[in-house]
């Protein structure tokens, strides 16, 4: 099948009927086939766009950009720099301002997106990131107000009741964990973003970050309201020079129009927020290295109990919720728990960001229910496998599962997942077909965890080191039958008895291989081939040779 | 004052201007290296001294810390870092054949720097965008969807 990268939709209501849609479908048309593009931009009509103001409007996505009012003589110079070279054409976008909220409404059909559930990503691509007034006018700040007039009990009873839990990976219930911390004692407490999203394949943080900084700051506000905490802390990744930009700018807004500062909405709640920026280390994931590292030490996760809800940053009682578990909040307290019950399971209700990766025609976000399978994600958002049928895909980036084709069935939620013997992880699906080789993949992914272990606890520092040096020696062909027992000891002990969570799904990748791919492991061992041709097989010359 | 002679000779009045406006605590001690590692290009011995005595932290520490983050360097490197991202979406997006194809061209391995002191070639943890995978990061510009035969131009913009 062809695959589309883009899609143009151009309103369709009476007055953009009246002001010329029909001649700039017509154009669009002409254009795309003067640059050869015909087969890889869609154009269809959109029926709603909800912004008269600016018709005929242009949509182009994925980027989401709407260009608005459009005359039939912009259109080749819009296909030229947005479809052709890849340049947004500014002088012709739409003003943001006066967006009702809906944006446009996408009919599945064959050659149109099919429909997600946006909550989340709602405002992403829609919205000017750099302008708090664009928040606004898409209800940005209505859930804070909302909680303001709720008791904090009260809030987190709304947050328990809609059921949501952490979308980091674990799953935790986040109105439970914020009921701990409310409950702790101690009159000073932390609110913490966990944006240091560094799992291999997960980039859905850094785009809501970039897309959509308001909310977050709208939810910590929420989160600190509800738990007793004047003071925050997001901690994003050094590598996003963009998020922390448009985080540093959005803070800097929210405060000239009072959402931070004292007296917030004239209520008695006041709040700081402060940005800290990692410096380069996976395990800062970890919420209690994540902790060290804003202290300015190592970030070498601490021992637990006691956890960071009693005594966190600086001994405080802390609460640490990922980017994309507090993107729900806001929409949670304006909609309501019964509404987010709407999507997703009965146990895990709600949206998951996945991103799509590897041997599929369409790769990027996605936003569906819990509950939707890997092979509807495959077949119908990622527009099925680019070459070769499916063979496995990793979720959740490298301490993910391995999920052979024959799961592909097993609802994506939490406890579906868990029963099955499986993860979500932070929602990286690497999809990937039958021309990869499983032992290839996972000597990847064991060296990853080699470089990225801090080395405080033995265990992981010796145990990551040796499953690489066993994958490797495989995939030269040196391999022995014991190496397959060895390699089960060391996932089990890194399992057990690790300090950390790091340590404790190292092994996962080690032990899913072993599970469902054992033959094409013992081929290599046995046999001495790669099936699929892509490990050595022969010992690298050594340099000095 | 140029930065090669601020980060040596000056390099007592640079890390007290750093500090002055970023903070004394030890929880500014990640943000200062970060700035060091920057303005400087990488931390050296005598910057960690400076600090120590402005800090009122043990050299040690200090390094402790230094060492522990992959942004912050602490030996001088070449004037262009070339980064492969080997994680496991680059990899199955291409990835073997850029990392072959730029260490042919580079004639380096990971860590290595270029008898010129042009390149510094690292291997990094994924960079965040997967999905134009693989990709090379040349200093702070990322290049994605990369092909091999496209990397000597792209290295041809870095002099």
């Amino acid at each position: 099948m062809s695959i589309i990268r883009s899609l143009v939709l151009i309103s369709h209501d009476p007055e953009s009927k009246l002001l010329g849609s029909e001649a700039i479908f017509a154009a669009f048309i002409e254009q795309l086939h003067h640059y050869d593009l015909q087969d890889e931009v869609s154009v269809s009509y959109a029926t709603d766009i909800g912004q008269s103001a600016a018709s005929p409007l242009v949509i182009i996505y994925p980027e989401a950009v709407i260009y608005g009012p459009i005359k039939p003589e912009d259109v080749p110079h819009i296909v030229e720099e947005h479809l052709y070279k890849g340049r947004i054409v500014e002088e012709k976008r739409a003003p943001t301002k006066g967006l009702s909220g809906k944006v446009a409404w996408l009919p599945v059909r064959k050659g149109s997106n099919p429909a997600e559930n946006r909550i989340v990503l709602r405002n992403i691509g829609v919205i000017d990131p750099e302008s708090i007034e664009d928040s606004l006018n898409q209800n940005g700040y209505e859930g804070l107000a909302i909680a303001l007039t709720m008791s904090p009990e009260d809030v987190i009873k709304v947050i328990s009741a809609s059921g949501l839990r952490g979308r980091g990976g674990a799953g935790f219930p986040t109105g439970m964990k914020w009921g701990f911390v409310r409950k702790a004692t101690g009159a000073k407490k932390y609110v913490i973003c966990n944006a240091d999203e560094s799992e291999p394949g997960t980039f859905k943080d850094r785009m809501i970050l970039e897309g959509d900084p308001q909310s977050i700051i709208e939810a910590m506000l929420i989160a600190g309201y509800a738990i007793g905490a004047s003071e925050g802390y997001i901690y994003i990744r050094g590598e996003y020079q963009l998020a922390i930009e448009r985080i540093t700018k959005a803070i800097q807004q929210a405060q000239k129009i009072g959402f931070l500062g004292e007296g917030i909405l004239g209520s008695s709640f006041n709040f700081t927020l402060h940005l800290h920026s990692g410096a380069g280390a996976y395990v800062c994931g970890e919420e209690t290295a994540l902790l060290e590292s804003i202290e300015g030490k190592r970030g070498e996760p601490r021992t637990r109990p006691p956890y960071p809800t009693t005594q966190g940053l600086f001994q405080k009682p802390t609460l640490i919720n990922n980017v994309e578990t507090l993107a729900n909040v806001p929409a949670i307290l304006r909609n309501g728990a019964a509404w987010y019950h709407g999507f997703g399971t009965e146990s895990s209700p709600g949206t998951k960001v996945y991103t799509m990766l590897g041997n599929v025609n369409v790769t990027g976000l996605v936003e569906v229910p819990m509950g939707i399978t890997l092979r509807e994600v495959v077949s119908i958002y990622a527009r099925g496998m680019k070459k070769a049928p499916l063979k496995f895909a990793q979720t959740g980036g490298s301490s993910g599962s391995i999920i052979p084709a024959s799961l592909q069935d097993t609802p994506m939620d939490f406890d579906s997942y868990r029963t099955a013997g499986l993860s979500l992880g932070s929602g990286a699906l690497l999809i990937c077909d039958d021309e990869n080789c499983i032992v290839d993949i996972v000597k990847v992914l064991t060296n990853f965890f080699r470089v990225e272990c801090c080395g405080k606890c033995a265990p992981c520092r010796v145990g990551t080191q040796r499953m690489y040096t066993t994958m490797t020696r495989i995939t030269e062909g040196k391999g022995k039958m014991g190496d397959l027992e060895e390699l089960e000891l060391i996932s089990d002990t890194l399992t057990n008895i690790s300090n950390c969570g790091l340590g404790e799904t190292a092994g996962t990748p080690v032990r899913d291989m072993l599970k469902h791919f054992r033959a094409e492991v013992e081929a290599h061992i046995k046999l001495g081939i790669c099936p699929t041709g892509i490990c050595p097989m022969v010992a690298e010359v050594p340099e000095f040779v | 004052m140029p930065a090669e002679t601020r980060c040596e000779s000056g390099i007592k009045e640079m890390v007290e201007g750093i500090v002055a406006e970023t903070g004394s605590a030890r929880s500014d001690l990640i943000p200062i290296l970060l700035r060091i590692s920057t303005e400087c290009s990488y931390i050296s011995e005598e910057a960690i001294r400076q600090l120590s005595s402005c800090l009122r932290l043990p050299e040690s520490e200090i390094f402790a810390v230094a060492t522990f983050y992959h942004m912050l360097l602490t030996q001088a490197h070449g004037r262009h870092i070339v980064q492969f991202c080997e994680s496991a979406p680059c990899h199955v997006a291409g990835g073997r054949e850029i990392f072959q194809a730029l260490k042919d061209l580079l004639g380096l391995k990971p860590g290595e720097t270029s008898q010129d002191d042009r390149w510094t070639l690292f291997t990094t943890s994924c960079l965040g965008v997967c999905g134009i995978g693989p990709v090379v990061m040349v200093d702070t510009d990322i290049y994605g969807h990369v092909l091999p035969e496209q990397l000597p131009a792209i290295l041809e913009n870095y002099r």
